[in-house]
């Protein structure tokens, strides 16, 4: 049975306007995504700013109350749950965010960070909690000494060790990483990528991987799932999704990455135009809708559902764009 | 040193720049020099304070006053010693010879005027333009870096625009006067990489048509390679190796070069495999040392030696220049 498992999930917002400042449109974030989760298994996430991706994330861990659909994690249905029905299932999923600088609490130092997990979910002694913060630093390879610094003494990649830390506290069973390594210097996001996989091997983690980065999250996922306007347009496992990419928006993706090999040079089919905005998105395939295909048209009113076309290989059956 | 002086549009070398700080005189760039050949582009690869952008401010002397300095060496631009000038002298340089554009558009461009108002400035600090020329010129303008409507666009506010078109009213400013040089400090970090892809085109396009010379600032060796004729590699403060593209791709030399390529995933990589990672932390400008700044992360055995004496910056092969510490170039 899976982790996680999510069906048709909505997250809309209001757009609010006009004098009494009622909703006048509703801006579909996150508008009918479904897929699971297994247990130690990664899933990528990947799109353009805008897409959805960590609205989705973030509606995954509760973090916003979903509009739409149902969250199953490890037998429990928290799509409504309330906050005191939550917090005993918070310890199983954590998050770690893109900018450690602004996730760490800067009066704080990192054994206080550290310890407020367990306070939360009131574990331990103090001399048990001191002990597991310790611990937790020499499993990020921060040194001890590390426990009475404040973050602002870190760099950017010591910082995030301090951020995967927090996460691995309560050895979670999911975690949530919304851009983990995009505000890291390049020679440091290979050292905290191989953290991420050397703790998930250990503790049997489950990743939902959130990038814009394709090479990053090719290498980080079993899955790769490829979201467009708030919808998933094609999901299939990584090596898969980049050797035989079946809808439109993911090809142009893969083609619009800049390849480290000069020997590797291509012309490109480039992607006009900029991505839409999720607030009254078009009707049918939106991103058909944006390439302007002549046979748009055909897709409005079609059922969008993914349709397994391979063995586990899912994508948007769309007149225009597969 | 003997860098070829064969037609390169500009000549840097032994460039010293400086910051003065609470703490001291902390040194940005320490000794780079290097040529942007005709017509071509020049790629400059290095994280976060290795000391590029400061590089491209020195060229544009565009550095933050009063603490910001040029305590040495030479940038000369077809002849002209861009150090010695006078600011007034150098006024006219910018934004007609030399352009720049920035990473993020919003806050290089005017909140509160029109991207046409803002393009008739650029035109007329350097020239008396009448008024109907002025805007044909923009027009024309707007409509070589690809932005539909442009009469309507010229009467719009940069936020009434998205990130790809910010960056190309920002890439038409800089080109209205038609530079020979434009230097380009992450153009397209704070885009999607599908938006990336267009604005790399559109800058490799407008370079051909206008036979200009291009620096382009990045961290992402994938946009180096794509885009760069040749590219230099800088790490805290210096230039550690320097070649034509397909040279520094296929026979990097120095250690963090190698330690870089190394370790970057790749789409034919093996999914969820170890990386190659570059161990430690990129130093802060008051840890440089004197001598190699980079043995220490290299995880080759060296001694103080190394940190102490500087390496010599030598032709290996010819147009390949490395940093020659003898731990990190084996």
């Amino acid at each position: 049975m899976s982790l996680l498992t999510v069906q048709h999930l909505q997250q809309h917002f209001p757009v609010r306007g006009g004098l009494l400042h009622r909703a006048v449109a509703s801006c579909k974030a996150v508008d009918g995504v479904s897929f699971t989760l297994g247990q130690g298994e990664t899933l990528g996430l990947v799109g353009e700013s805008g897409c959805g991706k960590t609205t989705l994330g973030k509606a995954i861990v509760r973090l916003l109350k979903p509009t739409g659909g149902s969250i199953r994690f490890d037998g429990h249905d928290i799509t409504q749950a309330s906050t005191s029905a939550i917090r005993p299932l918070r310890r199983h999923m954590q998050m770690i965010f893109q900018d450690p600088a602004e996730s760490l609490n800067p009066r704080h130092t990192v054994r206080d960070i550290l310890e407020e997990p367990f306070v939360v979910q009131k574990l331990g002694s103090k001399e048990e909690r001191r002990k597991w913060v310790l611990e937790l630093l020499d499993k990020v390879g921060l040194p001890a000494s590390g426990a009475e610094k404040f973050p602002f003494e870190f760099s950017g990649g010591q910082r995030q060790r301090i951020g995967i830390a927090r996460a691995i506290a309560l050895k979670p069973k999911l975690i949530v990483c919304d851009e983990p390594v995009s505000a890291l210097d390049v020679s440091v996001q290979s050292q905290v990528l191989n953290l991420l996989l050397e703790l998930q091997r250990e503790m049997g983690l489950s990743y939902l991987f959130i990038a814009h980065g394709l090479s990053v999250v090719k290498h980080m996922s079993d899955r790769v799932a490829v979201m467009y306007l708030g919808k998933i347009v094609e999901m299939a496992p990584s090596e898969e999704l980049y050797r035989n990419p079946r809808h439109a928006y993911t090809r142009a993706l893969l083609d619009a990455i800049p390849v480290p090999d000069p020997a590797k040079r291509r012309e490109r089919q480039l992607l006009q135009g900029d991505v839409p905005s999720p607030i009254n998105p078009p009707a049918g395939c939106a991103f058909g809708h944006r390439m302007k295909h002549p046979k748009w048209q055909e897709s409005v009113g079609v059922d969008l559902a993914l349709r397994e076309v391979a063995p586990g290989h899912w994508v948007q059956p769309c007149p225009c764009c597969t | 040193m003997s860098l070829s002086p064969t037609s390169a549009i500009l000549e840097i070398r032994d460039l010293v720049t400086a910051f003065d700080t609470d703490a001291g005189r902390m040194t940005a760039v320490d000794g780079v020099s290097f040529d942007v050949p005709r017509g071509k582009t020049l790629g400059i690869v290095g994280e976060s304070g290795c000391g590029k952008s400061v590089t491209a401010f020195s060229i544009t002397r565009l550095l933050p006053q009063p603490h910001g300095k040029i305590l040495g060496g030479s940038i000369r631009f077809e002849g002209r010693d861009l150090v010695s000038l006078s600011l007034e002298e150098m006024q006219k340089i910018r934004g007609s010879e030399i352009s720049m554009i920035f990473q993020e558009p919003m806050t290089a461009l005017n909140p509160v005027q029109t991207v046409g108002r803002q393009l008739a400035e650029a035109i007329l600090l350097h020239e008396d333009c009448p008024k109907a020329e002025v805007l044909a010129r923009s027009i024309d303008m707007m409509k070589k870096v690809r932005i539909p409507a442009p009469e309507q666009r010229l009467n719009e506010y940069p936020h009434q625009l998205s990130g790809g078109m910010r960056q190309r009213v920002m890439i038409a400013m800089a080109l209205i006067n038609k530079p020979k040089l434009l230097i380009a400090d992450e153009p397209t970090t704070a885009l999607d990489v599908t938006v990336q892809a267009q604005i790399l085109e559109l800058i490799a396009d407008l370079q051909k048509e206008m036979g200009m010379s291009v620096i382009l600032i990045t961290h992402d060796l994938g946009v180096i390679a794509e885009v760069c004729d040749e590219v230099a590699v800088m790490y805290a403060g210096r230039i550690v190796e320097k070649a034509g593209v397909f040279d520094l791709f296929a026979k990097p030399r120095h250690a963090y070069t190698q330690g870089l390529l190394e370790s970057i995933p790749r789409l034919d990589s093996t999914p969820k495999s170890l990386l190659k990672a570059i161990p430690g932390n990129v130093p802060s400008i008051a840890e440089f040392k004197p001598g190699c700044r980079f043995a220490e992360r290299s995880g080759r055995v060296h001694t103080e030696v190394h940190l102490t004496a500087r390496p010599p910056f030598t032709e290996i092969s010819p147009g390949h220049f490395v940093e020659q510490c003898p731990i990190c170039v084996a």
